[in-house]
């Protein structure tokens, strides 16, 4: 695999850009591998890198049963931050901020980070002071928080509703200067072209429908390609964990739930930051291309119809409008759903299963994205050692049945309720 | 949408209706001790990509709490009846 550079873009221009090598082989099914992981997105691909990158596991595959990118890594609104508040988020989240830092330098890929902030509105005193309590933990682990009073919010977003008819009138907000946005795509393919130029082959097309079995032990998958040996098998498939794993025998306190996102026609810069309202559900950026992306509630009961329904598209707007009224009369291009898991407390579960050879990542929820390269990092370490990385040691199965929960969103054990 | 036929108002809009989750799910007896049946109803869901038996109640109509079977890939709707109909004891009653 040649590498992006200047000279590489220069060289390619002067032969009328037509000698670009592809970004990864389109590779077919080995017998075995020493790792499979099941799922093209994101997480799955990161995986594989890292797998490769840190721990020089380089027999490894990615199955895909569709397209790298088709699935929620393609879908999502892009935002990316670490402003958590419970022990376990907190740390493994800012550990995902900081390999974003770095990531188009590590991947040799422009992702496109652009760290313009992001700005949660307070619409009361007392929602004033959980911010403040939540900027400090963040300060606590060494995280960038601050906290803004009205006046700092009106000169930052102007054209948020300040006047007297507001709904629900600004207090203030909290600030996360290192968060922001990236380009979801390049995601995908700059991890699956790293990882490919680590000797990993991706394999499109390719649906894993079962298991292979040598007594409990998992050794291998059933595919749309045939049959695939391996020594370990990672799951990484994003809203349809509990399809795979009844399959491999998997109990999971995981419900499918669809989450849409928006976007409007293109406007002219208006939205710097990402900015959430503290109200309702609503939070927007605005795209390099001008439009404006946003997204707000799940459709509320579970579903694997990869696509939304116009309930939701009228609470969101609703939402964008009382927060943002200059943009009542932008029209609306396109809106989309894609399928997530969604755990009875919001948080992921990346662990080793009680299935011999078999490796959980899923329970994403929301806000997967973000952790998609501590996601990646820290399962290939779960995979490579067989032991949960210590920054996902909060993720493990067990802590449903210990009451060990890491509800952010406080909203108990109804998934469609997180 | 979904549209839910709802056996005292008619065809309503799904938006007058609040979800409820899944109706398969039974509830341990009240005094049974076994932590991991408790577990297992608060927190284990089958999660079926088809078939889904599941509470969704008419709160802006007439406030039955009903079970609607409805597959979770296109959002058909297979049947609908009353929540304190079926067999087992409703947990929202
Ligand atoms: C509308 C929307 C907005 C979102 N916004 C944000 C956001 O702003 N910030 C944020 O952090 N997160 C966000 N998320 C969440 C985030 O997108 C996901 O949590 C994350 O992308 C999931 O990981 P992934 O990228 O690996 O999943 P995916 O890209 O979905 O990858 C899973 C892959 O597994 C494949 N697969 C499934 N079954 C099989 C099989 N049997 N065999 C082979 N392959 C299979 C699928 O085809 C898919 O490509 C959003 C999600 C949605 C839907
Ligand atoms: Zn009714």
């Amino acid at each position: 695999m040649s590498r992006y550079s200047a000279l590489s873009i220069f060289r390619n221009g002067l032969s009328g850009q037509k000698n670009w090598q592809r970004a990864w082989r389109a590779a077919e099914p080995k017998p075995a591998y020493d790792v499979v992981i099941v799922g093209g997105g994101g997480h799955g691909l990161a995986t594989a890198f890292y797998l490769a990158e840190n721990h020089g596991i380089r027999n490894v595959a990615v199955l895909e049963k569709g397209y790298v990118g088709g699935g929620n890594v393609g879908r999502n609104t892009t935002v990316i931050r670490s402003n958590y508040l419970l022990d376990g988020n907190t740390q493994f989240y800012e550990f995902s901020v900081k390999l974003w830092e770095g990531l188009s330098q590590a991947l040799n890929f422009n992702v496109m980070f652009s760290q313009r902030g992001q700005i949660v509105t307070a619409h009361s005193a007392d929602q004033l002071d959980t911010f403040s309590h939540r900027a400090n933990i963040m300060r606590l682990n060494g995280i960038d928080a601050d906290i803004l009073d009205r006046d700092a919010v009106r000169r930052l977003v102007p054209y948020l509703d300040f006047s007297e008819t507001a709904r629900f009138p600004i207090y203030g907000a909290i600030l996360q200067g290192r968060a922001g946005t990236a380009r979801h795509d390049a995601v995908a393919w700059g991890y699956a072209r790293a990882a490919d130029g680590h000797g990993v082959d991706i394999i499109q097309n390719c649906e894993v429908t079962g298991f292979v079995r040598d007594g409990d032990r998992i050794v291998g998958v059933e595919t749309s390609k045939g049959r695939i040996g391996a020594g370990k098998v990672g799951l990484a498939v994003a809203g349809h964990t509990s399809v795979l794993g009844q399959k491999a025998g998997l109990e999971l306190p995981i419900e499918s739930h669809v989450l849409q996102a928006f976007v409007t026609e293109p406007l002219k810069p208006l939205v710097d930051h990402v900015v959430a309202y503290g109200a309702d559900h609503f939070y927007v950026s605005q795209s390099d291309k001008g439009g404006l992306v946003f997204g707000g509630n799940l459709d509320g009961y579970n579903s694997y119809a990869q696509r939304g329904n116009l309930g939701v598209v009228r609470e969101v707007a609703e939402a964008a409008i009382a927060l943002m009224p200059c943009i009542s009369r932008v029209r609306l291009l396109r809106h989309w759903g894609g399928v997530m898991d969604m755990t009875p407390d919001a948080s992921p579960i990346i662990c080793p299963t009680p299935i011999d050879g078999l490796y959980l990542n899923g329970g994403w929820c929301y806000g997967g994205f973000k952790a998609t390269p501590a996601s990646g990092w820290c399962f290939a370490h779960t995979l490579a050692t067989g032991k949960p990385h210590p920054l996902i040691a909060a993720y493990g199965l067990g802590r449903f049945r210990t009451g060990h929960t890491l509800d952010e969103a406080g909203a108990g054990p109804s998934a469609w309720l997180q | 949408m979904l549209r839910i036929e709802c056996p005292c108002c008619g065809p309503r809009d799904h938006d007058e209706f609040r979800y409820g989750g899944d109706a398969s799910v039974a509830r341990p007896a009240h005094d049974d001790p076994d932590p991991e049946a408790w577990y297992r109803y608060v927190y284990v869901r089958n999660n079926p990509a088809g078939s889904h038996r599941e509470f969704w109640q008419h709160v802006t109509g007439c406030r039955q709490w009903l079970v609607v079977e409805r597959d979770t890939t296109n959002h058909t709707i297979l049947s609908v009846g009353f929540a304190r109909k079926r067999p087992g004891k409703c947990p929202y009653e």
